[in-house]
């Protein structure tokens, strides 16, 4: 079996394009927003929070959140005097019609809003058999739900209870940062409709974002900083109670 | 070099191997959606899809075009950092189409107290009132101005 030139010559356009078939899939040019000119997290601000629940009601129209789940909520603790371990903590339907009083008197009252904490080193994306899950350049953790296969790993690794299981699309569902509107310059839909600036939008790779000089005058602090998630929803004012 | 005599034999299993070689890299070219990898290692068109969701909100910059008046007026006083589409709920459809979408004006009497009504867990300085003592079942807009409710002004506050 040897090859003479002449049928080296003819195999040659043939291999080069199966070679190009092959290499169809590799990057591309970006499109007009530029993924890593950007690096996103959000600014909480506790003294800020009233608890109206504007947030949960706009994520939940701006998104279709089916009623009953949520990608971002609002707690209200309770703390007596020292007992710091074991705060009271509720959330009627996520805080979205508000929260009605509680009876409680006395003691630290406060509440304090969540959502996907995007972590840097999250634990979901880590856990996901199948690569559905990924982190952009941009620093938000989103869902390929055609890719996720809804086996719920994710929805259990996540230390903040952030993910939930859509009930009819049948995959993994949670925050996206509302990519579609950051990635057209706009706010999320929460931090939109927050109206005490409880909850601001911080891209944390723009020199001028307002969050660098807050940062450097606050005492700011992440949900679980133990885990070293990488979160970058950084709370203000966040007490010890907070889980 | 009797080494070599039977070097022959290798030329069946050498083109086997690159058989199999071809036909992997081309199945796996085929089964790898074409988006895989062009930001990272997912599938691009991932973020198309996420991107592609219309907006419910339309953003308070959208507002301001149009109703520079409210705004101006919302500027002075203490309602200045709030956003329209926090009360007035989201009107992207509203801002595409102004002419045939006409937003619902919000209801005041379950509108206001969302935000102003008492809890003891909203922070103290929050300007808090039981309705239905400070108001004694009027509207609050009978006396506030929703968009500019200042607390020492004169005539409606």
């Amino acid at each position: 079996m040897t090859l003479t030139r002449r049928q080296i010559l003819l195999l040659l356009p043939a291999a080069a394009a199966a070679w190009d078939f092959v290499l169809a899939g590799t990057p591309e040019d970006a499109p007009n927003y530029k993924m890593t000119d950007h690096w996103w997290g959000m600014l909480l601000d506790i003294a800020k929070c009233i608890g109206c629940g504007s947030c949960v009601r706009a994520c939940s129209m701006e998104n279709e959140v089916p009623d009953g789940y949520f990608r971002t909520w609002v707690e209200r603790y309770h703390v007596d005097d020292w007992h710091i371990e074991n705060p009271t903590v509720d959330s009627p339907d996520g805080g979205k019609e508000g929260f009605p009083a509680n009876g409680k008197t006395g003691g630290k009252n406060f509440f304090v809003p969540k959502l996907c904490n995007h972590c840097t080193d999250s634990p979901c994306t880590q856990v996901c058999p199948v690569g559905a899950t990924f982190h952009t350049a941009d620093g938000v953790v989103l869902i390929d739900y055609n890719y996720c296969l809804g086996c719920r790993y994710c929805i259990q690794a996540c230390p903040y209870g952030c993910r939930f299981f859509h009930p009819t699309r049948h995959t993994a569902e949670k925050c996206t940062l509302c990519y579609h509107r950051i990635s057209k310059g706009l706010t999320t839909a929460c931090c939109e409709a927050c109206p005490t600036g409880a909850r601001q939008l911080a891209d944390l790779k723009n020199p001028n974002d307002p969050i660098h000089a807050f940062l450097k005058t606050h005492t700011v602090q992440v949900l679980k900083p133990h885990l070293a998630t990488g979160a970058k929803m950084f709370y203000n004012g966040l007490d010890g109670s907070v889980r | 070099m009797s080494r070599f005599k039977d070097s022959a034999h290798l030329i069946p299993v050498a083109a086997l191997f690159v058989l199999g070689a071809v036909a992997f890299v081309a199945l796996r070219a085929a089964v790898i959606p074409k988006s895989f990898g062009r930001y990272g290692p997912y599938r691009g068109d991932a973020l198309q899809e996420i991107t592609s969701r219309p907006l419910v909100y339309a953003g308070h910059e959208a507002c301001e075009g149009c109703h520079p008046d409210v705004l101006e007026m919302k500027a002075k006083g203490v309602h200045a950092h709030v956003n329209c589409e926090s009360c007035h709920g989201p009107l992207a459809k509203h801002a595409d189409d102004p002419a045939s979408v006409i937003p619902v004006k919000p209801d005041v009497a379950t509108l206001c107290v969302r935000c102003h009504s008492e809890n003891i867990a909203k922070p103290s300085g929050f300007p808090q009132v039981d309705a239905k003592e400070h108001a004694q079942g009027q509207l609050c807009n009978t006396c506030h101005q929703p968009h500019s409710p200042g607390f020492d002004t004169g005539g409606k506050k």
